[in-house]
């Protein structure tokens, strides 16, 4: 019964981690209609920029902090230098589907090659916020650790203001007009390439938070988080893409799901875990847990 | 007079030309009916009058500055509002997201909040329905917040497409008879684009009838009625 606690514990932490990069992956989605692979490198390079700043000043948070500027930064960049004009120029055919995906995918290269020339290939370890040392409970030690109780924690903060931020602002209006219905949003008056550069930029900070707490815990290297961008995007098809509640909620499903699959039968078989979900979901619900069965619009 | 001009507009999708030399205008506090059967272009009209489209040549005007070429943001900036057509409201959203995106442009949210209670007391059903979600409505409900949502922006120009689609024949007279309410409650000038030309006609000033692109008649809406050439080639009654 304790295992069975614990695998929850670590699953809520490791879902955590999953929903922000699942979260990053939906808000550029449904804004631009792209799959962004390069996020796994836009939140790696931001986590080199935390590393750098926590490594210097020993805090953990202000790394974070800086992480998610750097992120939101590059976010806004990769839309408005990088996508703008390659909306411009493929904007019709085959071209417009395939182009945008395979120029992700580009970047992804372009900005790991960076990464590579600038800090380096080996491994490096970021200042931890706090303790990675397992949670006693009478005599037993369960591997459930401070640490894990922070990304749980300044997760549900950062969850929580996004739901305020796009429930109760007017920008967050505006974010959610352009995404269902860009051409009315632009008819009321909302500068919707503007808005969507923003929502990259939020996109962007968001995954540098995921890249901070996933290497708090673990190595960062040029590669790094492509394993979190893989879990992430399983999140957010199990969601079904659209939704921000989804690729939450797909996030933690994952992350409890794999948990188990780590504890109860061995590590080997998490990958092939993480894609038989994604393969099931596809074939039963294509859609994601979060559509009522119907069209999205009558 | 500076209302509406439109001077010799042309537009083209690629290859097709949708519209050619397009020449009318309408006064200030005028309803203008823009009749026409399926294709003729007056979508496309509505489409470059609000900047989603551009035009090929010629020019437009409105309060004697120019239209053509500016973005849908800033035309709404300046009191030109376009309903575009089939019941233009985001069905995720609820009632009242839907009516304070048309003032999310204005940096005073109390303006807005004020526009949206004058909007509610036109369309007292929309006040009832605020945390519903937009989807929930019926079809004459939700083109009641597609204009409510345009009023909120407190237009001086409105552009309206084909409010009558898709409705049931009572529901189209109530949707008449609100636009010609409101606008002159309002003093709004209108440029009212439907294919149901006997009802658009009967609450309009001045009528233009547009057929493959290009206006075939204009002039004040009850010659138009009453022409008997038109009423057979066009109105269609």
């Amino acid at each position: 019964m304790q295992k069975v606690f614990e695998t929850i514990l670590i699953g809520l932490s490791t879902g955590s981690i999953y929903a922000l990069m699942s979260l990053a992956l939906v808000l550029v989605w449904r804004s631009t209609r792209v799959v962004n692979f390069a996020q796994a490198g836009q939140a790696m390079f931001s986590t080199y920029i935390g590393f750098e700043i926590s490594s210097r000043s020993e805090v953990f948070w202000l790394g974070l902090l800086f992480a998610i500027v750097a992120g939101a930064l590059l976010g806004a960049g990769v839309d408005y230098f990088f996508m703008r004009v390659l909306f411009k120029h493929a904007n019709s055919g085959p071209a417009a589907v395939v182009a945008p995906v395979i120029a992700t995918l580009g970047l992804l290269g372009l900005i790991r090659s960076f990464v590579g020339l600038t800090w380096g290939g080996e491994f490096k370890s970021i200042e931890t916020p706090a303790s990675t040392n397992g949670f006693t409970i009478g005599d037993s030690t369960i591997p459930f650790s401070p640490l894990n109780v922070l990304i749980i924690v300044t997760t549900a903060l950062i969850l929580i203001a996004l739901a305020i931020l796009f429930q109760r602002t007017n920008l967050g209006l505006a974010l959610r007009a352009s995404a269902y219905a860009p051409e009315i949003a632009q008819l009321a008056g909302i500068r919707t390439a503007r808005t969507r550069t923003i929502g990259w930029a939020i996109a962007g900070g968001v995954g540098g938070v995921a890249g901070m707490l996933v290497t708090a815990n673990n190595f960062l290297s040029p590669y790094s988080l492509d394993l979190l961008l893989v879990f992430g995007f399983i999140a957010a098809v199990i969601g079904g893409l659209e939704s921000m509640v989804g690729a939450v909620i797909g996030a933690f499903v994952l992350g409890i799901g794999l948990t188990f699959i780590l504890n109860y039968v061995g590590t080997s078989l998490v990958f092939i875990g993480g894609f038989t979900v994604l393969i099931l979901v596809l074939i039963i619900k294509p859609d994601g847990i979060m559509s009522r069965g119907k069209a999205r619009r009558a | 007079m500076s209302g509406l001009l439109v001077n010799n507009l042309s537009v083209s999708h690629g290859a097709i030309s949708a519209l050619r030399n397009v020449t009318f205008s309408v006064e200030p506090g005028q309803l203008a009916a823009v009749i026409g059967s399926n294709g003729a272009g007056k979508t496309t009209l509505l489409r470059t009058l609000s900047g989603l489209k551009d035009a090929s040549s010629g020019n437009a005007e409105w309060e004697g500055r120019a239209m053509l070429g500016k973005k849908p943001d800033e035309l709404v900036r300046r009191g030109i509002s376009h309903v575009s057509e089939g019941k233009s409201v985001i069905p995720e959203l609820t009632v009242k997201e839907n009516l304070v995106l048309g003032g999310i442009w204005r940096a005073n949210r109390s303006d807005t909040n004020a526009a949206i209670a004058e909007v509610v007391e036109l369309f007292p059903r929309l006040g009832e329905r605020m945390g519903q979600s937009a989807d929930t409505l019926s079809g004459g409900e939700r083109q009641m917040l597609a204009i409510g949502r345009a009023l909120v922006s407190r237009p001086k120009l409105l552009l309206l497409d084909e409010p009558s689609l898709g409705l049931a024949p009572l529901v189209i007279e109530q949707i008449f008879e609100t636009i010609d309410k409101l606008r002159h409650k309002l003093g709004l000038t209108v440029v009212l684009v439907e294919q149901n030309a006997m009802s658009a006609l009967e609450i309009a000033d001045t009528g233009v009838i547009i057929n493959l692109g290009e206006v075939v008649a204009s002039g004040k809406a009850s010659d138009l009625i009453n022409d008997p050439a038109l009423r057979a080639a066009y109105l269609g009654y």
